[in-house]
């Protein structure tokens, strides 16, 4: 029996009059690899943004290990989208990673030399050790998403939460990534990263929300991620070249889902 | 002073007619202008204009020596022109971004007049050049001759941008796919701007620097609530900031001591206060009807098993 | 040099420095404008306290400068947030409104009175001198400095005590949110400090000036940092030279002070764009960015 590390319940959250989110429940167990895959526009970023207590949802709660957030900040880490900062900020890749341990330190004490090593050791986590005084503006986009990797991993936090990280990220930064998550999980810590790309669920996740205004489904890989709830997520707009049968829907993902809907 | 004595000096009172009409002009262009610049997300464009405005003013007169609004309108086109072009360079080549390079060039454009306006009223016949108006506007000097002067540059303004109706449109809602048929967007981003200085240079006399930005942008953003159509948006944005020159006008020639270009300016902004709040379908206070509506139906969606 | 320049050049180089320092973060968070908005706006915090006050240097003015600061700045927020108006526009809006009410009220009620529009302003710095403070009637130096260097202390002050949470919640806000370090609360105060200095500062070189000075010596010095902390000094460093050369071309021209200062670091701003290392348009190696 494992405890539930993420537990969303009946969450509805709006944007003007529309609603994003719509009574969504969701689990997430201990040690669980969850993707969070759904169309543009199906409230994953917004998921992720609520259970952060980042946006304000009009019903419904978030708990981390059965409490709100807010008494349960030490146990989170957040990878915001590559894109939500201005990456021509006046600052090193040292100071960046540095920013993870702000959390811990609390209001007016200065980082020192212990935030210092902890940093050091996470950018050599990622590879990243020998830009450690680079201006980060310097950075390709796919190091500049390890250098957030490396903020997050340097919070030492039980649950990761991951917008997007693979967004336009080149092969070795994939691989890298991939690898850490896998590294996360033999931790024992539970990490959800919103994705885009269908095909590589099955080889990346272990579970996996479906997700669409409303909760198409939620649970492990294997049981859940059946053509039926892609269906039922992406409208049925899927063409599945050749997914006829049931043995088949792996093969279906490959050829079908590398182009995802729009 | 009654109403039927207002309406009646507006007609045969010549300073009074002279000040409603300049600043029914100056409304009247400005806001058709105006709409295009915050459409464009140039909003603070013509803050930044008009403040930069005041060098060129200056060196114009320096040269000329004359007091013509002709002359003072093509140095303020000069600097105007400037100004745009250096947030334009500084925004493609730097990081700096562009409420940085506005503000750097408003201030620094300003500086530099201020600089030059102190040092020419050391000149003999400065004093009497009348530079130091331009900070607040005095609608009070405006000629008869000034106004028709206006009339003039402004029918030359709308007219230009009647003509080049379409092109603006295309500009002003997606300049790159303007580019990709064709069109020399460089060109007609140049032209919309350099209209948008006239309309400016046209203002400072009546409401003076501080407050032009406010008849670019109220107007329009009162203008934006009522319309989903450029066209409406346009037309309208026009007869909103007539509408707040000529009560702004009458208002201050009913009162005494109150300068005219703060009270259009109160005129407008009132109006788009209104406008806010009231204009159908937008409108803040039909949303949060709509929203307390909406929060009701989830509650009681919620409350059901 | 005489005791007049040299407390000119003091009072100058304090509030530019004064100025700088919030600039930076200013200029990073891409709230230039707003800077220009509150120097404009806090007029009407001045008017409104003196009123109350009757009286033109009772410390009130700097509370009622601060609080239409504040005013300025949630206005502006409240209609960002209803979608209506960019944001842009909403200060566009909301800063002449302000502001016109402020000289309409000083033309109507305050029109006796010493407090001349011009001089908020452009500033008079010229002035400045005269103006001297008396311990036990010995004299201890024009008020000014006073002025603009406790502006300077509470800003060094400010930005050294919350230096960490300023750079996590300008870089990245939504993790300073996550991490539980209220952004809203420190923007708040952030801001208040921004209209304490532009009225410090605006009594020496007048409201659009002060505008020039938070952002003119930040932007040239983001041309040339790469660290946070270097650009916190290099703007306060262009500050300062901005403000001493600016005063002797003034002196040179006999012309504006203020207007003086704001051309030469318009001047330097020039020089960094052309010649920064590595930035510069004439050193630039990188391809330009389209």
């Amino acid at each position: 029996m494992t405890t539930t590390a993420v537990e969303v319940r009946d969450l509805t959250v709006a944007y003007k009059d529309k609603p994003v989110l719509w009574s969504v429940d969701m689990q997430a167990p201990s040690g669980a690899l969850m993707a969070i895959v759904g169309p543009n526009g199906a409230g994953k970023t917004t998921l992720i943004k609520a259970i952060l207590g980042l946006v304000r949802p009009l019903a419904g709660q978030a708990l981390i290990y059965g409490k709100p957030y807010s008494k349960q900040r030490h146990l989170v880490a957040y990878v915001p989208q590559r894109s939500s900062v201005d990456w021509d900020f006046p600052t090193s890749v040292l100071d960046v990673v540095m920013m993870g341990r702000y959390g811990a330190l609390g209001w007016l004490k200065r980082p020192g030399s212990a935030e210092r090593r902890a940093a050091l050791d996470a950018l050599d986590k990622v590879g990243m050790v020998d830009f450690a005084e680079r201006q980060i503006g310097q950075l390709s986009g796919g190091q500049q998403q390890r250098v957030f990797l490396a903020r997050a991993l340097v919070q030492n936090a039980e649950v990761y939460l991951m917008d997007e990280p693979f967004q336009g990220v080149d092969a070795t930064t994939e691989r890298a990534i991939v690898r850490l998550l896998q590294e996360l999980r033999s931790q024992g810590k539970t990490v959800l990263v919103v994705h885009h790309d269908l095909q590589t669920v099955p080889e990346y996740f272990d579970w996996v929300m479906m997700l669409n205004v409303r909760r198409i489904a939620c649970g492990p890989v294997s049981e859940v991620f059946t053509e039926q709830s892609l269906r039922a997520t992406y409208g049925g707009k899927i063409a599945f070249l050749n997914g006829d049968g049931v043995g088949e829907i792996q093969d279906g993902y490959r050829t079908a889902l590398s182009q995802p809907v729009l | 002073m009654d109403i039927g004595q207002l309406f009646h000096n507006l007609f045969f009172d010549y300073t009074l007619r002279t000040v409603a009409l300049g600043a029914a002009l100056l409304g009247v262009v400005s806001g058709a202008l105006g709409a295009f610049a915050v459409l464009r997300r140039q909003s603070l464009l013509g803050d930044a204009i008009s403040h930069a405005a005041l060098p060129g003013i200056v060196i114009a007169f320096l040269l000329t020596r004359s007091r013509e609004p002709v002359v003072f309108l093509l140095g303020a086109l000069a600097a105007g022109w400037a100004a745009t072009l250096s947030i334009a360079a500084i925004t493609r080549t730097t990081r700096i971004k562009d409420d940085s390079a506005l503000g750097l060039v408003l201030s620094i454009f300003f500086g530099f007049g201020l600089m030059l306006l102190t040092f020419a009223q050391k000149l003999s016949d400065a004093r009497q050049a009348g530079l130091d108006k331009f900070l607040f506007g005095q609608a009070a000097t405006l000629l008869q001759s000034d106004v028709v002067a206006m009339a003039a540059v402004g029918a030359l303004a709308l007219g230009t941008t009647l003509l080049f109706w379409k092109e603006f449109k295309l500009l002003t809602f997606d300049a790159d796919y303007a580019a990709s048929l064709g069109y020399p967007v460089r060109t007609l981003d140049v032209l919309l701007t350099t209209l948008l200085v006239v309309a400016i240079v046209i203002g400072l006399q009546t409401v003076g620097v501080v407050l032009m930005s406010a008849m670019l942008v109220a107007p329009a953003a009162a203008a934006r609530q009522w319309t989903n159509r450029l066209e409406t948006m346009v037309g309208l944005s026009g007869l909103f900031g007539a509408l707040a020159g000529v009560s702004g006008a009458l208002i201050s020639s009913a009162m005494e001591k109150t300068p005219t270009g703060p009270v259009i300016v109160l005129c407008i902004s009132a109006l788009v206060l209104v406008s806010l709040l009231f204009a159908p379908a937008r409108g803040i206070v039909w949303r949060w009807l709509r929203n307390l509506r909406n929060r009701r139906r989830v509650r009681t969606a919620h409350l059901r098993p | 040099m005489s005791l007049a320049h040299i407390e000119i050049q003091m009072i100058a180089a304090l509030v530019a420095t004064a100025c700088a320092l919030p600039g930076v973060f200013l200029v990073l968070r891409r709230m230039a404008m707003m800077s220009d908005a509150i120097s404009h706006t806090v007029l009407l915090g001045i008017v409104l306290a003196f009123f109350l006050t009757k009286s033109l240097t009772s410390p009130l003015l700097i509370v009622g400068a601060a609080l239409t600061g504040v005013l300025t700045v949630s206005l502006v927020e409240l209609l960002t947030r209803t979608q209506l108006v960019r944001e842009d526009a909403a200060i566009g809006l909301v800063f002449p409104a302000l502001f016109s009410i402020a000289i309409l009220l000083i033309t109507r009620f305050a029109g006796n009175v010493h407090l001349d529009v011009d001089a908020v302003l452009l500033g008079e710095l010229a002035f400045a001198p005269f103006n001297r403070i008396q311990i036990f009637g010995v004299d201890a130096g024009p008020a000014g400095l006073y002025v603009s260097g406790g502006i300077l202390v509470l800003n060094v002050l400010f930005i050294a005590i919350f230096y960490k949470e300023l750079k996590l919640a300008t870089f990245d806000p939504a993790l300073a949110a996550a991490l539980g370090f209220a952004p809203g609360v420190l923007h708040y105060a952030f801001m208040t400090l921004v209209s304490v200095t532009a009225v410090g500062a605006f009594d020496a070189v007048g409201s659009v000036l002060v505008v020039a000075f938070m952002i003119a010596p930040p932007a040239a010095a983001y041309l040339l940092a790469d660290r946070l902390s270097h650009m916190l000094i290099y703007a306060a460093a262009i500050g300062v030279l901005s403000a001493v050369s600016g005063y002797w071309l003034a002196y040179a021209l006999d012309a504006s002070i203020a207007g003086s200062m704001a051309t030469m670091a318009g001047a330097i701003f020039l020089a960094c764009y052309l010649f920064a290392p590595t930035r510069g348009v004439m050193t630039q190696r990188r391809p330009v960015k389209t």
